[in-house]
């Protein structure tokens, strides 16, 4: 082998290892020295995350990273990303948090972390006020509109006592069509089609009779961040106890916080 | 590329396909005996009522053929409400089938009820028979012994068409294969299935058809 060529495989082997990505040791000192957190966010998914008529992002998330960023003190950069996508930027560091109505499964707890509930997102049976329904036995002897094939339709099926008339629609448009126009006064969904549904029918505003499944959205992060996430179910305490998330979820959600949350 | 079929996912759920069966053909029968009937009403009516029905009928067949199904099925189960008018999906199925198939019939039959020579009725007439037994003996019977093929195409057109009505929850037999579906997530075996009873439903409708057309108009014409 010429002389050189050793001293050049060394070097480059050096150069290679030396510009692996040192692990952040501490995202938190990071943010707080750069004075800007970036936080990945829908805007794709009215009522979390989505574009308003002058074309800047609005929603629950949205809202929830700037309160995040005011108690750390410093700015938030909002960067759009889908479902597709958003814990691919928050592993490759293009994101440090991640507020995107994000649930909590097995799968994703292998490779990130989660706060604590930051917003609720339910599905359940809502109805007009009128109707007297508290548990699923209250079902009985009445009609209910579902879209065939969700979670929350076969979950109904399963919970429903006999003698309840579960109408089965082709798609979630349908569903919420059959509940405006009257012909069925109880509709199982989630929270956030509800929200919709009182914000553009407000005179038939469907009102949360019981929850079916609760699956509330986190903020996700990376693993190994204990100060990260200290700090994080911190201010997610601190507003919930100060009456912050409340306001947050009857500004977008238009209806308060579920019970036990 | 070969695909085992895996029919026996969808034994247990035997029962709802025939009870959606059942609506379909009780829905299919009760339509067309509705439907032909304000076809035969909407022919004799144009041909010879008074002006002003005549044009009503036109423009009720008019908008009825130029429209989807579905858009008017739609409009009767999520659009009345708004006028008041809040009807059960079984109600609004068998509603817009008949006024579906009252349309498209009352334009086959006024074709074969003008096919009938004009000197029959005034032979008719001549031997003293009232306005109304006329129609009913020389025309009614003439023109659908003319136009029977026809019609009875139309009414397995409907018959068919019915699988609409699952989309306002009506359970039908394709409201049946959709719920099995969604359970089974066996698509291709269910909508096979399906497939193959709304086939043999239309076969066995024809052959009945048939039969019928032959027992009514024995006689040569």
């Amino acid at each position: 082998m010429a002389p050189y060529t050793r001293i050049l495989s060394a070097l480059f082997a050096v150069a290679v290892l030396a510009s692996v990505p040192r692990a952040r040791a501490d995202e938190l000192a990071s943010i707080m020295a750069a004075k800007v957190i970036k936080v990945a966010v829908p805007q794709d998914f009215a009522p979390f995350g989505s574009v308003g008529l002058d074309m800047k992002p609005q929603g629950y998330d949205i809202d929830m990273a700037e309160l995040i960023a005011k108690a750390l003190g410093v700015r938030a950069e909002l960067i759009p990303v889908t479902t597709a996508n958003r814990i691919a930027y928050l592993q490759t560091h293009k994101a440090d948090i991640v507020i995107s109505s994000l649930g909590k499964t097995p799968e994703r707890e292998k490779v990130i972390d989660f706060s604590i509930a930051y917003a609720p997102f339910y599905s359940g049976v809502f109805g007009t006020k009128d109707i007297k329904v508290d548990k699923p036995a209250d079902l009985a002897g009445k009609t209910v509109g579902a879209t065939r094939g969700a979670i929350e339709e076969q979950a109904l099926t399963d919970l429903a006592p006999p003698g309840t008339t579960i109408k089965r629609f082709e798609d979630n448009n349908a569903t919420i069509a059959a509940f405006v126009s009257g012909q069925v006064d109880l509709v199982a969904t989630g929270n956030t089609a509800a929200a919709v549904i009182a914000e553009r029918n407000p005179q038939r505003a469907p009102a949360l009779k019981f929850v079916i499944k609760d699956s509330p959205c986190y903020v996700g992060f990376n693993k190994d961040e204990p100060g990260l996430k200290a700090k994080l179910d911190d201010i997610i305490a601190k507003a919930k106890a100060e009456g912050e998330l409340e306001k947050l979820s009857q500004k977008w959600l238009k209806a308060p916080l579920p019970p036990g949350f | 590329m070969i695909y085992h079929l895996q029919l026996g996912d969808l034994l247990p759920y035997w029962r709802v396909l025939l009870d959606g069966l059942i609506f379909t053909v009780v829905l299919t029968v009760v339509s067309t005996i509705a439907g032909v009937a304000v076809g035969t009403a909407g022919a004799s009516a144009r041909t010879f009522g008074p002006v002003w029905l005549g044009r009503c009928v036109v423009v009720y067949v008019e908008l009825i053929r130029n429209t989807p199904f579905i858009v008017q099925l739609f409009f009767i189960f999520f659009g009345l409400p708004a006028l008041g008018l809040k009807l059960s999906e079984t109600v609004a199925a068998f509603l817009a089938m008949t006024i579906n198939l009252g349309a498209y019939s009352t334009e086959i039959i006024r074709a074969g009820i003008e096919a009938v020579p004009k000197g029959h009725i005034e032979a008719g007439m001549s031997l003293a028979m009232s306005k109304w037994e006329v129609l009913r003996h020389v025309v009614l019977k003439q023109a659908f012994r003319k136009i029977y093929p026809a019609l009875s195409s139309q009414i397995i057109i409907v018959m068919l068409g019915s699988a609409v009505v699952s989309q306002i929850s009506a359970e039908d037999l394709t409201y049946a294969a959709n719920f099995i579906q969604s359970r089974t997530f066996r698509a291709f075996e269910v909508y096979l299935v399906a497939a193959v009873i709304y086939l043999l439903l239309a076969i066995a409708m024809r052959a009945l058809l048939r039969g019928l057309g032959r027992v009514l108009f024995r006689s040569a014409a």
